[in-house]
């Protein structure tokens, strides 16, 4: 399926979507937060698009937003889209877990987590990844600071 | 035919210029002697054989440095394991902990004095030689056990559990092994044994049972000797070092040296059951009974290289496939051979000459 | 009547107890630490800690260039250093829509396939290692050798080789480099069939090998399986059949699939990849378009305002690489998304209720290179 027909499957659902082609080679999706789970399991599971192959989950910064990207292909139909998902709450910044949709979202949310501090619900095992559990701030946030051991040009 | 025997000139050396029972003692003073240094000796070259037979497997070199062809090499490992420190663990129960180095050694050390090296070169020829010797190489698991246990490291403690399994499962196979030859031979008594095969070694005499009584026994012998490719114990890639991880310094050389005079051991009751001990083939050196002791050697040795073989091809077995071997593969053929032997025996369907 | 099973539960009550398998322990290769949750042998449970080796390259990224963030990628996945650069690099070349010059794509990918095949032959000697058969990893390493030595004519490194460039290659092939490929490739097929012989046909690696560590497609899909690991369960993951990149697209070669998704099936399909790996480098080597080895790129790359992604096929799965470049000489956020990462993930799945043993296999085969999930 290309991308204007994913589109307009899309708009056809009954959710809140905002689609974009600009600045990126796939369809871009952004995605409420309250709705994410929702449309994620509805994109796994209708037979026409089937995205059942979750290839990157990245945790991004987005200044004054904290968001996460999804990278999602299909293995029958070989299209793939990016679904986006923000939040302004930087304090506690929490998503619904994907964990049961894609099991590979465990351990990448983990690491969100662990870099990010974006929670996510109802995650079985939501703790530091690669971090020690005594580790303080998110590192991959812009605002962090760590003096000791941190070059920054 | 009457032959001159170094032991018997010593012996009767010893008697004539002292009392009887100062000679005896200084007698078990010589041959104790003899037998430990002939252990260090064997032991580190067997060493020194298994790194250069690895080597040759694996395209390498091996150590070849240390003296002409690296002779030296495993005595500078030895020397540099004397003047490690002993290390251990702090919650280690010590007294077993120090004790299991010595029950492994000395269990090795006893099976050796019952081999006939050659003509009346024995130590100790005891009626029920094959009997001593399976009940002697039970003893070195205690030491495994022991060592795995107080040493207080988890995967210690399952390589000795393991240990215990193993030895345990494959000593009755090595058994039974062993007693189907006895049917053939009639006697426990190693040097009778040796005196039955000057009418044929016993894998001729026995021919097909014989065979398979002899495979097996490699099977299980290797087994028993926790190595490739039934070296679960230590089993590097799975357990560290197994039950010896927390030994160091001279207290793991004995464990290893042991393990290696077991290889030795096993390939020697192996000569010794089925392949003549130290006759020669067909006679050819009879006439010269010293000579004995090179063929005993030479083919101890070459069942030695066999194990070498196996240890550096195979991979290693699973626990559970380990055991189904012994149980559900080799025990009921070592049954059904020893009914085949018995019937061979009865109907004197054997082999002589 | 109540069976044997039941009499040993109800009189010899078993006890679970932890164990830590690393961050030191030969099978783990690398500083990777598993809690193991155990009943005697039987695994009850996986738990991977990571973090022994992450130098936040993704962080350190955000501060350098794109030249520099080369540098930094061999040291992820050093088996598939080449790969990794070659990700970065296509990355940005796709963003700056440079026309990249026929010799370079072929150069990238004979020397992709050289490092597939390298990666694979350490992979074979150490999964003989790790099942107990300690001969393989002599043999591999002969073979490894001969290519690490053409990576050394080539650009001086035999490991973490920086031979890319956004826009080209750091220098041309050295003279030899032909010769020496076709000499590597003659040896190399005289003793590929001399590791089945060693190690493929004996009946105890088969019997330790077969029916363990089972990964269906459903699930080697969910996990995000890809390479090898995908591939031995029927899952067709290979970037270079779905989306081609350099020369990919001009050769032939069979994706290699399996059906049974068990610790052989993983185990064969990489043995049957050093063969096509080699059946590509056979089609390129004769013809290596003349021309540049690299484009004219700024002193200073500034990438373009936007997001790209670009995925490559690694000795060891699908490494993936998203910038979004807010159009200044640092990227605004880099990810990479590691094969090992995911493969790592499915570990726990796949190994409950096996033996201790069977854990180091599987583990073997799925072939971790512990930096490329720590990045």
């Amino acid at each position: 399926m290309i991308n204007e027909e994913l589109q307009t499957l899309l708009s056809s659902w009954n959710f809140e979507l905002e689609f974009t082609e600009e600045e990126s080679q796939f369809l871009n999706i952004s995605v409420k937060p309250e709705e994410l789970y929702g449309f994620m399991k509805q994109l796994k599971e209708t037979p026409q698009t089937n995205f059942d192959y979750l290839f990157c989950l990245t945790g991004v910064d987005w200044g004054t937003e904290l968001g996460v990207v999804y990278h999602l292909e299909s293995t029958t139909f070989r299209h793939q889209i990016v679904v986006k998902v923000k939040t302004a709450d930087r304090e506690n910044p929490a998503f619904d877990s994907v964990w049961d949709i894609w099991r590979t979202a465990e351990f990448h949310e983990r690491e969100v987590f662990d870099f990010f501090g974006i929670k996510f619900n109802n995650h079985p095992n939501l703790k530091r990844l690669f971090l020690t559990d005594e580790w303080e701030g998110w590192p991959l946030r812009k605002d962090y600071v760590d003096e000791v051991n941190m070059v920054i040009k | 035919m009457k032959i001159v025997s170094i032991t018997k000139t010593v012996h009767d050396w010893l008697f004539s210029i002292m009392p009887e029972g100062a000679a005896s003692i200084v007698e078990m003073v010589l041959i104790a002697v003899a037998y430990l240094a002939f252990f260090a000796v064997a032991g580190l070259y067997l060493v020194l054989l298994e790194r250069r037979v690895a080597a040759w497997f694996q395209l390498r070199l091996g150590p070849n440095r240390v003296g002409p062809q690296g002779i030296f090499q495993t005595m500078a490992d030895a020397l540099k394991l004397v003047s490690k420190e002993l290390t251990g663990t702090i919650k280690a129960d010590n007294f077993l902990y120090n004790l299991a180095p010595y029950f492994v050694i000395v269990s090795s050390l006893m099976a050796l004095a019952v081999f006939p090296f050659t003509q009346e070169f024995q130590a100790f020829d005891i009626n029920i030689g094959i009997f001593f010797l399976i009940a002697i190489s039970s003893i070195g698991v205690i030491g495994i056990l022991l060592g795995g246990w107080s040493s207080n490291n988890k995967y210690a403690l399952i390589g000795a559990m393991r240990s215990g399994v193993q030895t345990i499962s494959y000593e009755l196979s090595v058994g039974l092994s062993l007693l189907t030859m006895v049917l053939l031979t009639g006697t426990l008594q190693l040097s009778e044994i040796v005196e039955v095969q000057k009418n044929g070694w016993l894998i001729v005499q026995g021919h097909i049972p014989a065979i398979i009584a002899f495979m097996i026994y490699m099977i299980a012998g290797t087994a028993e000797t926790n190595r490739a490719p039934f070296d679960l114990v230590e089993a590097e890639s799975e357990l560290g070092a197994g039950f010896h991880t927390e030994y160091s310094g001279m207290k793991f050389a004995y464990f290893f040296l042991a393990e290696f005079i077991n290889m030795f051991i096993i390939a020697a009751i192996a000569t010794t059951i089925f392949f003549g001990a130290w006759l020669s083939p067909f006679g050819i050196t009879d006439s010269i009974p010293w000579l004995g002791v090179f063929w005993f050697l030479g083919k101890t040795l070459l069942l030695v290289f066999l194990m070498m073989w196996f240890r550096w091809t195979f991979p290693r077995l699973r626990v559970d496939q380990l055991l189904t071997l012994e149980w559900k593969y080799l025990l009921p053929i070592n049954l059904v051979n020893i009914v085949i032997m018995a019937i061979l025996v009865w109907l004197n369907l054997t082999i002589k000459f | 009547m109540e069976t044997v099973t039941e009499i040993t539960t109800r009189n010899f009550k078993s006890q679970e107890y932890f164990i830590n398998m690393g961050p030191q322990h030969p099978a783990t290769h690398g500083v990777l630490r598993l809690v193991l949750t155990i009943d005697g042998e039987i695994i009850k449970k996986v738990e991977p800690d990571l973090g022994y080796i992450h130098r936040s390259i993704e962080k350190m990224s955000e501060r350098d260039s794109y030249q520099q963030i080369v540098h930094l990628t061999d040291r992820m996945d050093y088996l598939s250093s080449h790969i990794n650069n070659e990700a970065v690099c296509l990355a940005v070349e796709n963003a700056l829509q440079l026309e990249i010059p026929d010799r370079v794509k072929v150069i990238r990918t004979i020397i992709s396939e050289l490092t597939r095949i390298a990666s694979h032959t350490l992979w074979w000697g150490v999964m003989g290692m790790d099942v107990g058969a300690l001969t393989t990893y002599f043999y591999g390493f002969r073979d490894r050798e001969m290519i690490n030595d053409i990576f050394e004519e080539t650009c001086g490194a035999r490991l973490t080789m920086n031979y890319n460039a956004p826009g080209g290659l750091m220098f041309d092939i050295h003279p030899n480099f032909v010769q020496r490929v076709k000499d590597f490739i003659a040896h190399f097929k005289t003793k590929l069939p001399e590791y089945d012989r060693l190690l493929t046909g004996n009946v105890i690696f088969q019997k330790r090998t077969k029916g363990v560590g089972i990964l269906t497609k459903e699930d080697a899909i969910s996990f995000g399986a890809s390479g090898p690991v995908g591939r031995a369960s029927g899952y067709s993951c290979d970037v270079r059949k779905h989306h081609p990149y350099s020369a990919y697209d001009r050769v032939q070669f069979n994706e290699i699939l399996d059906t049974e998704g068990d610790t052989f099936a993983r185990y064969r399909v990489r043995v049957q990849e050093m063969w096509e790996s080699m059946s590509i480098i056979e089609q390129l080597i004769d013809n290596i378009p003349e021309g540049e080895y690299k484009v004219k790129t700024n002193a200073v790359i500034k990438l373009p305002k936007g997001e790209f992604y670009q995925k490559v096929e690694t000795a060891r799965g699908e490494l993936g690489v998203y910038i979004i470049s807010t159009g200044t000489k640092n990227p605004y956020r880099i990810k990479f998304r590691s094969p090992g990462f995911s493969n790592l993930s499915l570990l726990n799945h796949i190994t409950v209720g096996g033996k201790i043993g069977d854990l180091v296999a599987t583990m073997a085969t799925l072939d971790l290179v512990i930096p490329d999930i720590d990045r």
